[in-house]
C-alpha cells in the first residue's frame, strides 16, 4: 500500500474493467473505466484539480491566502470535485448550478462547504454558464476558471486518463465517452489519435438534453464549449451519437449484471459503445474503451435501479445527468 | 422518402406546437428545405442562409449527428427519424 500525503493524491489512477459479457459483437471487447473511484466521486475530480493548479501556476490563486473566492458554472460533478480540492486547499467556492440536479449533488457540495448559486432548471447548463460569466463580469475579484474555456479541462486527460487507458489497453481500438463540456473526449481523444493515429477511432455520447431544456428562447441561446472549437474538437470526433434516457436507464440497470453501480451518464456512455460494437463487420477485433464518469451513489434518489422503468423514464427527462 | 422529424421545445410553436412532423426528401439537407418552407417560423434558426447547419443545432439521423456522416447532403432513408437538438452544455 501507498501512504499518500494528501487525498488530492488519489486522484487519477483510476481502474479499468473488462465488460466484455454485455458486447453484442463476440469480436468487440468492452471496457470501462471507472471514474466514480475519485475521491470526489467522479471524472470531474481530475479537472478540478488541474484548473485549481493551473491557477495556482498562474498566479491566480496563492495558496494560503485567505479569502480567495472561486466561482464556477457546474450542472454537479466540476462543482463537487472542485468542492473538494478547494475544502482542502482552504479555498472559497461558489458554484452556479441549475435547479434541476439530483438532490445528492447539492447535499455533496453542501458537505464540502460550497455555496450554491441557483440558476433555472429550464435553461440546463447554458443558463447556468450565462449566469456564472455575468457574475464574473461584475465580480472581478472572484477568480473564474471557466472549465468550458480552459485548456486545463482537456489537459488533465490528455496527461492522465488518455495514458492511463494507453498503458492498461494498448491495443485500444475506439474510445467513447459523454460529451458535457468536452474535456475528457478532447484530452483522452487528442493523446490517442497521437500514438495511434487513425486506427483509433473517437466517438462521442450526447444526452437529448436539448429536446427538454425548455427555456431556451431560440437556437441562439445554444452553447458549444469554446474548447472544442479551439481544439478542434469536430475533426477529431469519428461519430457522435445520441442515447436518450430509457436506453440510458437501461444500461445503467444492466451494468449490475456484471457488478458495476455507476451513473445514469454512464449507462448512456455504454449505450453508446453497444452501438458502437454492434456497427463493426463480423470477425473485426476491436478493443472499445468507455469512460464511466461517476458511480450510482449520487441516483440512488432518481429511482433508477428500483423504480418502474417508464416512470423513472420520465423523471429522467426533467433532471441533468450529464 | 417519408421521414419524422421530432421538434426541440424552442422551435414547437413554429410548428402549431407539435414535436413531430412529417415531411419527405431524399438527403437531410432537402428534408431541412421542406422544413423551412411549411414553417417559415424556422427560417434561419435550423439552417443558414447557405444552407449550412445552424451553428447551434445538431441534426441527428436516426442516433448520428449529420456533421460526422455526410452533412446536409446525408442520404434518408425511407421510414429515417431526424431529431433536432439545440447545443446544450453539460458538465
Amino acid at each position: 500500500m501507498t501512504l499518500y500525503p494528501s487525498v488530492l493524491g488519489l486522484i487519477g489512477n483510476t481502474p479499468l474493467v473488462d465488460i466484455s459479457s454485455l458486447s453484442p459483437n463476440p469480436s468487440a471487447r468492452l471496457f470501462l473505466k471507472l471514474e466514480g473511484q475519485n475521491p470526489g466521486g467522479s471524472v470531474k475530480d481530475r479537472v478540478a484539480l488541474s484548473l485549481i493548479e493551473q491557477a495556482e501556476r498562474d498566479g491566480r490563486l496563492v495558496p494560503g491566502k485567505p479569502d480567495q473566492i472561486l466561482m464556477e458554472p457546474s450542472s454537479g460533478n466540476t462543482g463537487i470535485g472542485l468542492a473538494l480540492v478547494c475544502r482542502v486547499k482552504g479555498y472559497h467556492l461558489k458554484v452556479v448550478m441549475p435547479t434541476n440536479v439530483s438532490i445528492e449533488r447539492r447535499q455533496l457540495l453542501e458537505l464540502w462547504g460550497a455555496e450554491i448559486i441557483e440558476s433555472p432548471g429550464s435553461e440546463g447548463s447554458n443558463g447556468a454558464v450565462r449566469m456564472a460569466q455575468r457574475l464574473a463580469g461584475e465580480n472581478p475579484q472572484w477568480v473564474f476558471l471557466y472549465q468550458y474555456g480552459n485548456p486545463a479541462n482537456p489537459k488533465a486527460h490528455y496527461e492522465g486518463t488518455g495514458p492511463e487507458i494507453l498503458h492498461d489497453c494498448p491495443g485500444v481500438t475506439h474510445f467513447v465517452a459523454g460529451l458535457g463540456t468536452s474535456g475528457t473526449l478532447l484530452g483522452v481523444g487528442r493523446f490517442l489519435r497521437e500514438k495511434l493515429g487513425d486506427a483509433v477511432k473517437i466517438w462521442a455520447v450526447e444526452p437529448p438534453s436539448g429536446e427538454v431544456v425548455d427555456g431556451l428562447r431560440n437556437l441562439d441561446d445554444g452553447y458549444i464549449p469554446p474548447i472544442f472549437e479551439e481544439l478542434g474538437g469536430a475533426e477529431l470526433l469519428d461519430r457522435k451519437t445520441v442515447v436518450r434516457p430509457r436506453e440510458s436507464i437501461e444500461w445503467t440497470r444492466r451494468l449490475t449484471d456484471v457488478g458495476i453501480f455507476a451513473g445514469i451518464s454512464t449507462g448512456a456512455a455504454v449505450a453508446g459503445a453497444i452501438k458502437c460494437a454492434a456497427s463493426l463487420a463480423p470477425g473485426i477485433e476491436a478493443s472499445i474503451v468507455v469512460v464511466s464518469a461517476d458511480g450510482g451513489w449520487k441516483y440512488l434518489s432518481t429511482g433508477a435501479w428500483t423504480d418502474d422503468l417508464d416512470e423513472v423514464t420520465e423523471r429522467a427527462k426533467s433532471i441533468i445527468y450529464f | 422518402m417519408a421521414v419524422e422529424v421530432r421538434l426541440p421545445t424552442v422551435l414547437r410553436n413554429h410548428a402549431s406546437g407539435a414535436s413531430v412532423v412529417s415531411l419527405d426528401g431524399a438527403t437531410i439537407g432537402e428534408v431541412l428545405a421542406k422544413l423551412v418552407a411549411e414553417y417559415p417560423g424556422m427560417s434561419g434558426q435550423v439552417v443558414q442562409d447557405d444552407g449550412s447547419l445552424h451553428k447551434f443545432v445538431n441534426i441527428y439521423l436516426n442516433d448520428d449527428d449529420v456533421r460526422y456522416l455526410d452533412g446536409v447532403n446525408t442520404p434518408v432513408p425511407d421510414g429515417a427519424e431526424i431529431s433536432i437538438l439545440p447545443a446544450v452544455a453539460g458538465g
